[in-house]
């Protein structure tokens, strides 16, 4: 698997810039940075939990920690320990997509992955996509196109089109309808989606 | 879900030894998490293998495409070795769950990846795959339930890629305690409920899948792989067909053809294979093959209308291969 952190060619350094709101997870998270690279050097297995422990995450672009049981998923940790809540849970099986946050560049959902499983990865979530005031164009287009109504499957149907944009430059409708083919949206904005997905990637080209 | 101990594996020899009867590895954990979720499962401790080294290999190598355990249904899906010979396994891949759950499934999980029939899944009902007295889907909500050998539990078997895979003649290479291994046939692997009510594959404890080996098929071989859901985007399949085809011109040489969503294992559909082995390929031997088969079929109360499916869908696919030709 790709370690895409060059992802939109943005520069770790300028990205943390970008994100200077989260700079208190990242000053949490570096004594933290410390306590995994010490856990990650035993030489025998390792056996962790069921009781909590402090598990490190990289999220857009930060470091933090949190004490969490094993059975923490990726989606519980950001929106309860981490308190991001722009991730949504939703269905909670896999099935809606409502919670797709990037791991290493890649779409997927956060609901199914455990926190532990996410350490030492680059995680991006709908918080991280934005630089500063400067909203992604996938945003900006959702918000041009009227492309929600009540919201809740926004976030993760916005990972979804942008992720297809890092690695598709020219979608087709097709592409579009393919890459958001796992997020339900209930009160049916698929239309809107679409045009915002496809206006944003002319965008990204001029 | 219930709280457990976790450890990471760093080798076979490490999972292995970390296992006990209380235990579950991990793969992409979609399955595993699904299950728990839903109190189904409960293990005390995950052994995740997601992380060992070496198990995502896609390698053609003297008549036999190997493909590791580890790979995910979206790089298997976008892999043009796989697509160019064995487009019926790409194309199982790219049309199972969603993006999402692509970029997170394994190909060893896909395969042991419990049924999903709505009463094993639900914890308010003991079923008899569950150690139960009854099949509720032999009375109850049935339209989604199997067509063949449906009569002791009616589950379908959930795999897209074992359709595919047992469609081409597949082998598992098992890896068990202190470096023992064995091949065996997917198609023997996975098992009826005749054989075993718990389980639907005969895995021994402790046991990994390393190696996913399918034969190369002949140069003019069809690999075919069509779904059938109840919408366009994303869905379970009410049937799927894998088909394995060598033609001499208009005529059928050789043909393995699966029906998936059809039967607690994928379906061989030896009648239809038969049937159109030696034929010019046209409608009307293509549809006398869809017709034999489905004519050992026990539909449910609900399923039947699987039967008109899939002879449709057969018929056509069996045109296409001719059509590819
Ligand atoms: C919304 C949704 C839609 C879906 N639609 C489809 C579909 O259309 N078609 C389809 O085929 N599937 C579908 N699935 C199922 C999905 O593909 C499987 O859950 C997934 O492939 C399981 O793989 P995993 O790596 O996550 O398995 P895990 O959950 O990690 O493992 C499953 C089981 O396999 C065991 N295991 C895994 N790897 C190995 C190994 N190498 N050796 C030994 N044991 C191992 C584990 O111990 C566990 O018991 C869908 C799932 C969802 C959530
Ligand atoms: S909440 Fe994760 S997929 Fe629905
Ligand atoms: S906008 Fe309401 S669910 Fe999509």
């Amino acid at each position: 698997m790709s370690t895409s952190s060059s992802n939109r060619g943005i520069s770790r350094r300028g990205f943390l810039k970008g994100a200077g709101v989260t700079a208190a997870g990242a000053a949490i998270g570096e004594s933290a940075v410390v306590a995994f690279a010490e856990e990650s050097a035993p030489k025998g297995p390792k056996i962790v939990g069921p009781k909590p422990l402090s598990v490190s995450l990289k999220v857009n672009g930060a470091e933090k920690s949190a004490a969490i049981e094993p059975r923490t998923t990726l989606a519980e940790a950001l929106r309860v320990n981490l308190d991001m809540t722009g991730t949504k849970i939703v269905c909670d099986r896999g099935a809606c997509s409502a919670c797709t946050v990037w791991i290493d560049g890649t779409p997927v959902n956060s609901c199914m992955t455990l926190a532990i499983d996410a350490q030492g990865k680059d995680i991006r979530t709908i918080e991280g996509l934005a630089m500063g005031d400067t909203l992604h164009p996938v945003q900006e287009q959702f918000i041009e196109h009227d492309a929600m109504q009540c919201g809740f499957c926004t976030p993760g149907m916005i990972m979804s089109c942008a992720a297809l944009l890092e690695h598709n430059k020219n979608p087709s409708l097709d592409d579009v309808k393919t890459a958001t083919s796992g997020n339900l949206c209930r009160c049916g904005t698929y239309p809107k989606v679409f045009d915002a997905t496809l206006a944003a990637a002319k965008m990204m080209k001029a | 879900m219930n709280n457990f101990e976790w450890a990471d594996a760093k080798s076979i020899d490490e999972a292995q030894s970390l296992m006990t009867d209380a235990s579950a590895y991990k793969a992409g954990g979609v399955d595993l998490l699904d299950l728990m979720k839903e109190h189904i499962a409960a293990p005390k401790r995950i052994v995740n293998i997601r992380n060992l080294q070496g198990f995502d290999q896609i390698k053609e190598d003297g008549g036999v495409l190997h493909l590791g355990p580890l790979l995910t249904l979206a790089q298997i899906a976008d892999d043009k070795t796989i697509r160019s010979k064995w487009s019926a396994i790409a194309d199982a891949a790219a049309n199972a769950a969603t993006p999402q759950i692509r970029n997170m499934a394994t190909l060893g999980g896909n395969l042991l990846q419990r049924p999903r029939c709505w009463y094993f899944r639900n914890e308010l009902f003991p079923c008899r795959k569950k150690g139960g007295e009854i099949c509720y889907a032999q009375q109850g909500e049935n339209q989604y339930h199997a067509i063949f050998n449906n009569q002791l539990c009616a589950i379908v078997h959930p795999s897209a890629l074992a359709c595919a895979l047992v469609a081409h003649g597949a082998k598992l290479e098992l890896s068990g305690a202190k470096n023992q291994k064995r091949e065996v046939l997917l198609e023997e692997f996975l098992t009826l409920p005749s054989v075993d009510l718990h389980r639907e594959n005969s895995i021994q404890s402790g046991e990994l899948i390393t190696d996913i080996r399918v034969p190369t098929p002949r140069a003019d071989a069809k690999s075919i792989y069509i779904k059938q859901g109840e919408k366009e985007s994303f869905d379970w399949p009410i049937a799927e067909i894998a088909m394995v085809l060598t033609m001499d011109g208009e005529t059928c040489k050789s043909a393995s053809i699966v029906l998936g969503a059809a039967a607690p294992v994928p379906h061989r559909a030896t009648e239809a294979e038969q049937a159109i082995t030696g034929k010019k390929v046209d409608e009307q031997s293509a549809g006398a093959a869809a017709k034999a088969a489905l004519a050992t079929a026990t539909p449910l109360a609900l399923n039947g209308y699987k039967l008109a499916l899939f002879e449709n869908l057969l018929t056509r696919t069996l045109l296409q291969a001719k059509g590819n030709a």
